[in-house]
């Protein structure tokens, strides 16, 4: 028995040995997944609260209709200090906090809706005297205030009420959405990948098919399924824990349906040439697992290094999702959300002209 | 002669380290069955995946009715592959079904079934056949555009005998219809049962080429003599005779039968089991392909 289980034990690792493809892979991909995460959260200990501040100049102005997306302010470089902006750590004793991180916030209206939202935990108009505005429901609202008034005595309170948005609600885009990639992705890049080996593909192939006829049934045939998926899991698990959604339905399906097409076009490009199953597997993880890390499925990259949400600003996953919470959590309009829409709209029509250029019916 | 329905020129297929094909040229016949026959690597499926329009040549042309090959040879074509995945989970009628979808004008689905002898799967899982049901559904699929020229590579590969005789009445039938069919095959009996006209090629070229019986009778003027190896003394071997050694049995060519016997007898070679055979198409091909194993 031990003969012939070492027979095909010596078997099965020449096998895997020979495939680089599946070698590299294998290597590679935990390696750069700690280093990634090691990167991505390393560093100095994170703040505890979150202040928004307006700049000067902004601070008396009408909320701005469509405002570009925040960054947090640079750090100070001390570890246990607070990062304030620029020029005003002086002025405010208050921006000196340790365990704080100062955000810089473009309009009073966008900071009054996260603090409403408890995104962050106070707005601040630096000014003599600065005015504040703080959650009446928020537990840490209520802290950051006692700092604050410690500094700054004769800062003016705006009370503002409106609850947190849960971790549940914040996290059921970012499930819906990751199903969608999963979906997408090893849905069609498999498939298509057992056709080619299966030797389906070259049947097809001897046929009137054309190489868009068949790539274009897959891709309709895995968005049907895919957007039904996510329609239904979006009422019956939305049901299920209470969600309440905050804007348009079509608007989402529209997102449904551009997220679906760019992951599919993705999948279709990675499947289009190869044949190695271990080679296609190895590129699907490869693709997913940053997206799945990066582009706040879990958990808020807002503290990261900017390069690091540069790199998943480029993920489509990143732009399904933020314009996914953007809608179903703050009920964003298309305008708010165009962006998104072309970018998706623009990674389905570069990657879906490559994977028809690429693609190959026979091994 | 007929019109011929497909023509191949010059015909030439270069990988890095091979000429799978080399200079072949033949013309089919409209209505009739063409067989290609030859040693493994000799280059039959390159020529025919060339032929059907699959695999791109070096260099030289096909011709559809004139003309290269083209949309009209796809809608005219029906392909058998020597092995063909299916997609998983559809029963015959609808794998049938999906390959009618690709083809402007072709045969009711139900017509193909019963062509084929498969009214009764029509509903099972098209994993769940066996090798005989699996070539018949293979091969509705291949007449479900009711072609004009049908490709049959190596269809009975694998096949017990009944389910291979079974296979040549299907095809029998479809020849009937005048239909052209282009067959390659390792069985000699079948391209003998099927075929109008044969080539035989190999390393990649046409070694010889039309009707079975005018290429046996040019071939072998002859008839042949097998005895068993071991009713053959030692002594015999001298015999001013044109000898073949098998591993069973030897055979003896021989354009004199009556003097071939005198000869064994005062020899002394024992008859009891000898046979006498007209030559057929393997010795035909083995005579002209050679015996020894290729790699």
């Amino acid at each position: 028995m031990m003969r012939r289980l070492l027979a095909v034990w010596h078997a099965r690792n020449l096998e895997f040995l020979r495939d680089r493809g599946a070698l590299f892979f294998t290597l590679i991909l935990p390696l750069s997944i700690i280093v990634g995460m090691a990167i991505i959260f390393g560093g100095p200990p994170r703040p505890l609260f979150k202040v928004g501040v307006l700049s000067a100049h902004r601070a008396a102005a009408v909320p701005a209709a469509a405002p570009p997306p925040r960054r947090p302010a640079p750090s100070s470089g001390d570890s246990g200090r607070g990062s304030c902006p620029p020029g005003r750590c002086a002025a405010n004793p208050f921006l000196h906090e340790r365990y704080v991180q100062f955000i810089r916030v473009a309009s009073r209206g966008e900071g009054l809706m996260d603090v409403r939202r408890q995104r962050i935990d106070m707005l601040l108009a630096p000014g003599d005297p600065p005015r504040y505005w703080v959650n009446t429901d928020s537990p840490k609202g209520y802290i950051i205030q006692k700092l604050l008034l410690a500094a700054e005595p004769r800062a003016q309170r705006v009370a503002v009420t409106g609850k947190a948005v849960r971790y549940i609600d914040w996290l059921f885009p970012g499930i819906l959405a990751m199903n969608l990639m999963f979906s997408c992705l090893f849905g069609v890049g498999y498939i298509v990948l057992r056709y080619r080996q299966s030797g389906f593909l070259k049947r097809l192939h001897a046929t009137p098919l054309t190489a868009f006829e068949f790539l274009g049934a897959q891709v309709l045939s895995r968005l049907s399924i895919t957007v039904f998926i996510t329609a239904a899991l979006y009422i019956g698990v939305g049901a299920l824990i209470g969600f309440h959604d905050s804007g348009s339905v079509l608007l989402l399906l529209l997102l449904a349906v551009l997220g679906s097409l760019s992951m599919i076009a993705l999948g279709l490009t990675i499947s289009a040439r190869f044949s190695s199953e271990e080679l296609v597997n190895g590129l699907l993880n490869l693709l997913t697992w940053p997206m799945m890390l990066l582009s706040g499925v879990w958990f808020s990259l807002a503290g990261s290094p900017r390069w690091v949400q540069r790199i998943a600003d480029m993920l489509p996953l990143t732009q399904l999702l933020h314009a996914a919470r953007a809608v179903m959590l703050y009920g964003a309009g298309f305008g708010q959300i165009a962006p998104n829409l072309i970018y998706l709209s623009m990674i389905t029509l570069v990657f879906l002209a490559l994977g028809a250029w690429s693609f190959r019916w026979r091994i | 002669m007929s019109t011929p329905i497909i023509e191949v020129r010059d015909l030439v297929k270069q990988y890095p380290a091979l000429t799978a094909v080399n200079g072949v040229s033949f013309a089919v016949p409209e209505g009739g069955c063409f067989g290609l026959l030859g040693p493994n690597g000799a280059g039959k499926t390159t020529t025919v995946e060339i032929m059907e329009g699959i695999l791109a040549p070096t260099s030289g042309e096909v011709l559809y009715r004139g003309a290269p090959l083209g949309a009209r040879f796809q809608e005219e074509a029906g392909i058998l592959f020597q092995e063909t995945a299916l997609q998983n989970f559809l029963t015959v009628r609808q794998s049938v079904a999906m390959f009618r979808g690709l083809y402007q004008h072709g045969l009711d689905i139900d017509a193909v079934l019963k062509l084929c002898s498969l009214e009764k799967l029509a509903h099972r899982d098209n994993r769940k056949l066996s090798g005989g049901q699996r070539q018949r559904m293979l091969l509705a699929i291949a007449l479900v555009n009711d072609p004009a020229v049908l490709f049959l590579d190596e269809p009975t590969t694998g096949l017990d005998p009944q389910a291979r005789r079974n296979f040549w009445a299907l095809v029998q039938s479809i020849k009937a219809q005048r239909k052209t069919i282009l067959l390659t095959t390792h069985y000699m009996e079948e391209a003998e049962v099927l075929c109008d006209e044969i080539a035989i090629v190999d390393r990649g070229r046409i070694v010889t080429q039309g009707p079975p019986q005018r290429l046996l009778r040019e071939h072998f003027a002859e008839v042949l003599l097998e005895l068993p190896r071991q009713d053959f003394p030692q002594a015999a071997r001298r015999l001013p005779m044109q000898l073949i050694e098998a591993s069973d049995r030897v055979e003896i060519t021989t354009d004199d039968l009556d003097g071939t016997l005198r000869t064994l007898i005062s020899a002394h070679v024992p008859l009891k089991n000898l046979r006498i055979r007209p030559p057929n198409l393997e010795d035909l091909f083995l005579e002209l392909t050679g015996r020894e194993l290729r790699s």
